[in-house]
């Protein structure tokens, strides 16, 4: 089974509020892979699926994403949510 | 067999503002292919709730996915129950009343539904809300 990881800074001007949360957890879930995810290097995993958790985390500006996905297309959920946390999530009007 | 339809979102507010408002956050933050349904203010179209009018909207939102129902104070949750009870014997087996704050509760759960989760999961997204 394909193992990834990767990692990305929170540049969006609000963090990981609700909707970028909504969005993070929507895009997650179109993997079959199972996603992981924390803040910093040395955070909890937690499901990226789950948008209450995702919501909980309440990651601010300047702190990093780690995400860790283990499934056939692990590459291309990491690649994915690492672009939607580099691109500020599509929407900084909020 | 087609696809499964996705769980749909009920909301009963005692008050038309809320509801339509927490519709309106949930439209706007989850995307607007979730299916919701709302209702709220009594048959006079002051604060409170009418069984009849819940009823016609549950049955409106209904889908074969199932519906999480958020609700906002005690009589929502009674008058709710009430119009369930009032609804064919194959649908209502459909509807769950979540035990979540109405907005947070509303967003958790159509957030949840729009990843194709099926009603329990989307009722414990509800329930694990936080403000």
């Amino acid at each position: 089974m394909a193992v990834a990881e990767g990692a990305q800074e929170l540049t969006h001007a609000i963090g990981l509020h609700a909707r970028p949360a909504v969005k993070l957890t929507q895009l997650a879930s179109r993997f079959e892979s199972n996603v992981r995810l924390r803040v910093g290097a040395d955070g909890d995993w937690i499901n990226a699926k789950s948008v209450s958790k995702v919501m909980r985390l309440k990651a601010r500006t300047g702190k990093t994403l780690h995400f860790r996905a283990e499934g056939d297309d692990a590459d291309e959920a990491v690649a994915a949510l690492k672009g939607l946390v580099e691109r500020g999530f599509g929407d900084d009007t909020q | 067999m087609s696809a499964p339809a996705q769980v749909a979102v009920a909301i009963v507010s005692h008050s038309p503002e809320i509801a339509r408002g927490t519709a309106a956050m949930v439209h706007q933050m989850v995307g607007s292919d979730v299916r919701v349904g709302y209702c709220g203010g009594n048959a006079d179209g002051g604060l409170g709730t009418d069984v009849e009018t819940i009823r016609a909207m549950l049955e409106d939102v209904w889908t074969h996915a199932g519906v999480a129902v958020l609700v906002d104070l005690g009589g929502a949750e009674m008058n709710t129950e009430m119009a369930i009870e009032m609804l064919s014997e194959d649908k209502r087996a459909g509807f769950t009343i979540c035990n979540a704050a109405i907005v947070e509760g509303a967003v958790m759960a159509a957030t949840q539904a729009s990843t194709g989760s099926g009603l329990q999961e989307v009722q414990q997204a509800a329930e694990d809300a936080i403000g």
